[in-house]
């Protein structure tokens, strides 16, 4: 017989379906291909970093962007643009200036956010899979209250992308003092093009630019700058990605050829 | 051909996972098959459908698992032989079978201050480029299906949070607003953060993936005013730069919501029947058409003091003063 609809006897009763999720895809590729991307980025790149050698390749001066700036004791001098102002000790890397802004811009960007607090944190996994935690209270306080300071991490990053785009420059420098060029300037170039891309189509820098304004219509200029940046912002997470990939091919060809396992392919000079 | 479906049956008190085989066509979507199963097989199964085109938002439910409108998913999107599992939606009361009571994102929007003209603005002069609107106007194609309310972990996985936190359909409404050229308004941001559980967030996108009009709410909307926050709030650059410049806009904190209080509700028993329903038809009602989709126990208009919503005017008495 049919019946019509009444107020729900226990109001607030959610339907008691037993199944934590009814997903039946494969909702757990994703986070399980970002734990494995990420853990191994992280572990290549704290071996890379406590090596303290094959940064620096003394003839076509190519730095290793994982020892950019380097400022510690041990730098080689040609290497240590901006002066060996820290002591020597093994803990210390050599870009102790640049890694931890580094750090901190990536671990509070927005797209990274989603990609750790989904995979590593399962808070939650995928859509519509519970999280599996007692209480939540998102960014709401300590310690993760500090994730809206992104800006100023993405400050840092404009300066340290200035200093990878230095080195980048300085590597044209050939043996003999001339203008050089071979495969590790295109690659240290693809790496900087790369890392600005991902640095300003950050979150942060889209509202800096503009995305703050109420009437784009009284400042053109901004205008035209956030809809560039917007453009840039929806490969944000392409972006991350490929940064992580240029970086780590571009500190493992100057640590192959500081290495000599290969040598370096010149174009000329 | 004939294939096999679980659906959702039962209320407030319990229900189970129902099997039905039932016969699917070519091109038709889930909510054909539903209403196959209702001629059929299950008259007395209750499912909320209106236009049957992914634009009233009314059909919401969740299929093999994931939060979508019946009316746009395709049965031809399953494997030949799969199991279809239509359940309904998980983070509201069920009332019955697949329909849920979403009030409580009506009741969050009460909340949600309305939209505040410049005080000597009339309604007829309100002048805009389209450049300054548009980012707003994103927002306007939201249809209130509530997928994004229903996805969201903060509410999903704790229905504790339901009281601090509004949703993502209300932050895409908070950022029209505050985005908008004509609002004049300069505590949304606040309220955003203070009021509607902006902090909760934790932009893992689902609220985006599920929208059926491909809305862009964490990059275009929670984002941007997550970063409006944090200039009024935590950004001592931001803070100086307002005092230095006496810029205007460091907006003054938002007034705390009031603590609401649910209108009371008491069941008007004389049009039940003995199994207290209402009646099927107007032959067996007392009253004329068909009782009230929100249930016979409402009047309207809803009653003042269970509403926590105030209008800009009583805050400001001034606009009513300028508009006069």
């Amino acid at each position: 017989m049919t019946t019509t609809a009444v107020r729900p006897a226990r109001p607030g009763a959610r339907a008691a379906i037993s199944a934590r999720t009814l997903r039946r895809d494969r909702w757990w590729l994703a986070p399980l291909l970002t734990v494995t991307g990420l853990t191994a980025w992280v572990v290549y790149a704290v071996v890379r970093v406590y090596l303290h050698k094959w940064y620096w390749v003394e003839d076509h001066h190519y730095l290793t962007p994982f020892y950019s700036p380097c400022i510690t004791d041990r730098c080689v001098p040609d290497a240590a643009h901006f002066g060996r102002v820290l002591p020597g000790w093994w803990i210390i890397p050599e870009a102790a200036f640049s890694l931890p802004f580094l750090l901190l811009f990536r671990l509070s960007c927005y797209y990274y956010r989603r990609a750790y607090y989904r995979s590593y944190w399962a808070s939650p996994p995928a859509c519509a899979v519970p999280d599996g935690h007692k209480r939540y209270t998102g960014e709401t306080r300590f310690p993760l209250i500090f994730q809206n300071g992104h800006r100023y991490a993405f400050y840092a990053a404009v300066v340290i992308s200035g200093i990878n785009t230095f080195d980048a420059a300085i590597a044209f420098r050939g043996a003999d003092g001339k203008v050089g060029f071979g495969l590790g300037n295109l690659i240290l170039l693809g790496n900087v093009v790369m890392l600005w891309a991902y640095t300003i189509s950050c979150h942060s820098c889209r509202h800096i630019m503009g995305g703050r304004l109420r009437h784009f219509s009284r400042h053109p200029l901004r205008y035209r700058l956030w809809t560039f940046i917007s453009r840039l912002n929806t490969r944000h997470m392409e972006l991350a990605w490929i940064t992580l990939g240029t970086l780590a091919v571009t500190d493992f060809y100057i640590m192959a050829v500081a290495a000599d396992w290969f040598p370096d392919l010149r174009f000329f000079n | 051909m004939k294939r096999h479906f679980r659906v959702w049956r039962g209320d407030a008190t319990g229900g189970r996972l129902e099997d039905f085989q039932v016969e699917v066509n070519e091109g038709e979507v889930v909510l054909d098959v539903i209403h196959r199963m209702q001629a059929t097989q299950a008259p007395d199964l209750a499912c909320r459908w209106n236009c049957k085109a992914g634009k009233c938002g009314s059909c919401s439910m969740e299929i093999n698992g994931m939060p979508r409108l019946a009316c746009m998913t395709r049965m031809s999107t399953f494997a030949d032989g799969e199991t279809v599992t239509i359940t309904p939606l998980r983070t509201f009361p069920v009332i019955r079978d697949l329909v849920t009571d979403v009030s409580f994102n009506y009741e969050k929007a009460r909340e949600m201050p309305a939209f505040a003209p410049p005080p000597n603005l009339r309604p007829g002069e309100y002048r805009m480029q389209q450049v300054d609107v548009e980012r707003s106007q994103e927002f306007r194609k939201c249809i209130e299906c509530f997928l994004c309310q229903n996805t969201c972990h903060v509410i999903r996985d704790h229905e504790e949070n339901k009281r601090a936190f509004s949703g993502p359909r209300l932050f895409i409404r908070a950022a029209e607003l505050d985005m908008h050229p004509l609002d004049a308004r300069t505590d949304r941001k606040d309220f955003a953060q203070s009021a509607q559980g902006l902090g909760y967030c934790n932009i893992t996108k689902c609220c985006t993936e599920v929208c059926p009009e491909h809305i862009k709410i964490t990059d275009n909307a929670i984002i941007p005013m997550k970063e409006r926050v944090v200039d009024n709030r935590y950004d001592p650059l931001v803070f100086l730069g307002r005092k230095i410049f006496r810029r205007r806009g460091l907006d003054e904190p938002a007034p705390p919501s009031p603590a609401r209080q649910p209108a009371a509700v008491v069941p008007q028993t004389t049009t039940l029947d003995e199994q207290g329903r209402l009646p099927l038809s107007e032959f067996t009602f007392e009253r004329p058409g068909a009782p009230s989709p929100y249930g016979e126990d409402v009047q309207f208009p809803l009653p003042a003091d269970g509403i926590s919503y105030h209008h800009p005017s009583e805050e400001r008495p001034e606009i009513d003063q300028a508009r006069d």
